[in-house]
């Protein structure tokens, strides 16, 4: 067996974003106190949870039902809402078919009830507000992103952001009321008149690239979403190691 | 542990081979890399080993499919919840490998690495024994690059992103190094039957 030379790693993994782990390690509760519709099949979930510690846009949590028997489910869910210290946070979910826990929370929950909760987690996909922020979401992946987006506004933060938010249709896009400037979305199914129909390609991310180069670039979505726009953005010139991807699904 | 109103879960018939918090994924197999996928073509890939070794070295895809092969057919599980069993991989047994390299008595863990730099750390005692593999297809077809392909390493035992996709190579050492994940939160050993999710569990 001949030894060759080993190339060196291309090293493309975005580096960490330091952010406390103290929380993550323990159960807490969390009361349902507000459901709001976003979707025909999304809606946001506002909990109190008064020991919570803070988090940063991007982040997610893990959270749990447990039956009466004993039995429990655990998901990961990204948080929506961006970093404030009402001792509040806010879960958006897409009802999943036959999703047991997105099912519950679709056709059962409702104000004052209790679930479990630990995080936030990830010192990967957040943003701490201090770079330029490219973010390209489909469906539900918009979630977190719509995190960084009102931490944004929140805080009137003058580092470039810029949204790409893929939807089927005007109906599926979850928080249509809230977006702003920073924004552009692409409809791939039906549109309004006059605004085309399509996936998301290189002319959406044209004008983003002729604004700026300097993008960190944040992507969530479907596994087949996830793919196609890190390659968009590989070929518009993004580093690798600026683009942070989350996948679901 | 609080209980939730009105929530009973799936029907179930409960598989006493799923460790606790996961549920089974049947057909699906999720993807949940969060690096771009590398375009790295059979030709291109290259895996080595070093570190506390006698004799470190570097395999090229020929070299490493004329080391005798061998299946995992088992179960996977993910941090994420998800599971899947009965899943059949082909590859070679990590045991080649490193008998080829002989680790040094004082090597104790390893780091795995990709070539995309994504990292994990792992005892020595998860990696040997006919625990690991070196995976170059899945259900007896090539290694889809999403999944980790041409070659990832496979350590089915453990939460799944232990089992390196895309793997260049394995450093042996002394001590325990956090990988990517672990230095973002999650547990340095990852045993899904005692549910080492995160550091702290």
């Amino acid at each position: 067996m001949t030894e060759t030379f080993a190339p060196e790693t291309r090293f493309a993994v975005p580096g960490r974003i330091a952010v406390s782990q103290r929380a993550a390690a323990v159960w807490q509760t969390a009361t349902l106190t507000e459901i709001r519709r976003e979707t025909p099949y999304a809606a946001t979930f506002r909990f109190a949870v008064p020991a919570w510690t803070g988090h940063l846009p991007g982040q997610h949590l893990m959270l749990r039902l447990t039956a009466g028997d004993g039995y429990t489910a655990q998901r990961h869910y990204s948080l929506a809402s961006a970093p404030d210290a009402s001792g509040h946070i806010e879960l958006t979910l897409d009802h999943v078919e036959d999703g047991e826990v997105s099912g519950w929370f679709h056709t059962e929950a409702r104000p004052g009830d209790r679930v479990e909760v630990r995080g936030p987690l990830s010192g990967f996909f957040a943003w701490p507000g201090d770079r330029p922020a490219l973010l390209i979401g489909a469906g539900s992946g918009v979630v977190p992103l719509m995190s960084m987006v009102r931490h944004h506004r929140a805080h009137r933060l003058d580092v470039p952001l810029r949204l790409l938010v893929s939807a089927r249709s005007p109906e599926t896009l979850i928080y249509a009321r809230e977006y702003g400037p920073e924004t552009t979305p692409v409809f791939t199914r039906s549109a309004p008149e006059g605004v085309p129909v399509g996936r998301l390609d290189a002319r959406h991310l044209a004008p983003v690239f002729a604004e700026s180069g300097d993008w960190e670039a944040y992507v969530c979505g479907s596994n087949a979403f996830a793919e196609h726009a890190s390659r968009l953005l590989v070929a518009a010139g993004q580093p690798v190691d600026r683009i942070r991807i989350e996948r679901y699904g | 542990m609080n209980v939730t109103r009105g929530f009973t879960g799936r029907p179930r018939v409960h598989h006493p081979g799923l460790p606790p918090g996961q549920y089974d994924a049947g057909d699906d197999w999720p993807v949940l890399s969060a690096e771009v996928t590398p375009d790295l073509a059979p030709a291109d890939w290259t895996f080595r080993v070093d570190g506390l070794v006698a004799e470190p070295r570097t395999w090229t895809w020929e070299d490493a499919h004329a080391l005798p092969g061998s299946e995992y057919r088992g179960d996977i599980h993910c941090v994420t919840s998800w599971s899947k069993f009965g899943v059949r991989f082909g590859g070679v047994p990590l045991d080649a490998f490193l008998a080829a390299v002989r680790p040094a008595a004082t090597a104790t863990h390893a780091v795995a690495y990709s070539h995309t730099g994504y990292t994990t750390n792992l005892p020595l005692a998860d990696l040997t024994g006919g625990k690991a593999w070196i995976a170059f297809s899945y259900e007896g077809q090539p290694l889809a690059p999403e999944h980790g392909g041409p070659a990832r390493l496979l350590v089915p035992h453990l939460y799944f992103w232990k089992s390196a996709k895309w793997v260049a190579g394995l450093r042996l050492l002394d001590h325990d190094e956090p990988g990517f994940w672990e230095q973002n939160g999650y547990h340095a050993r990852g045993n899904p039957w005692e549910e080492q999710r995160y550091s702290g569990d």
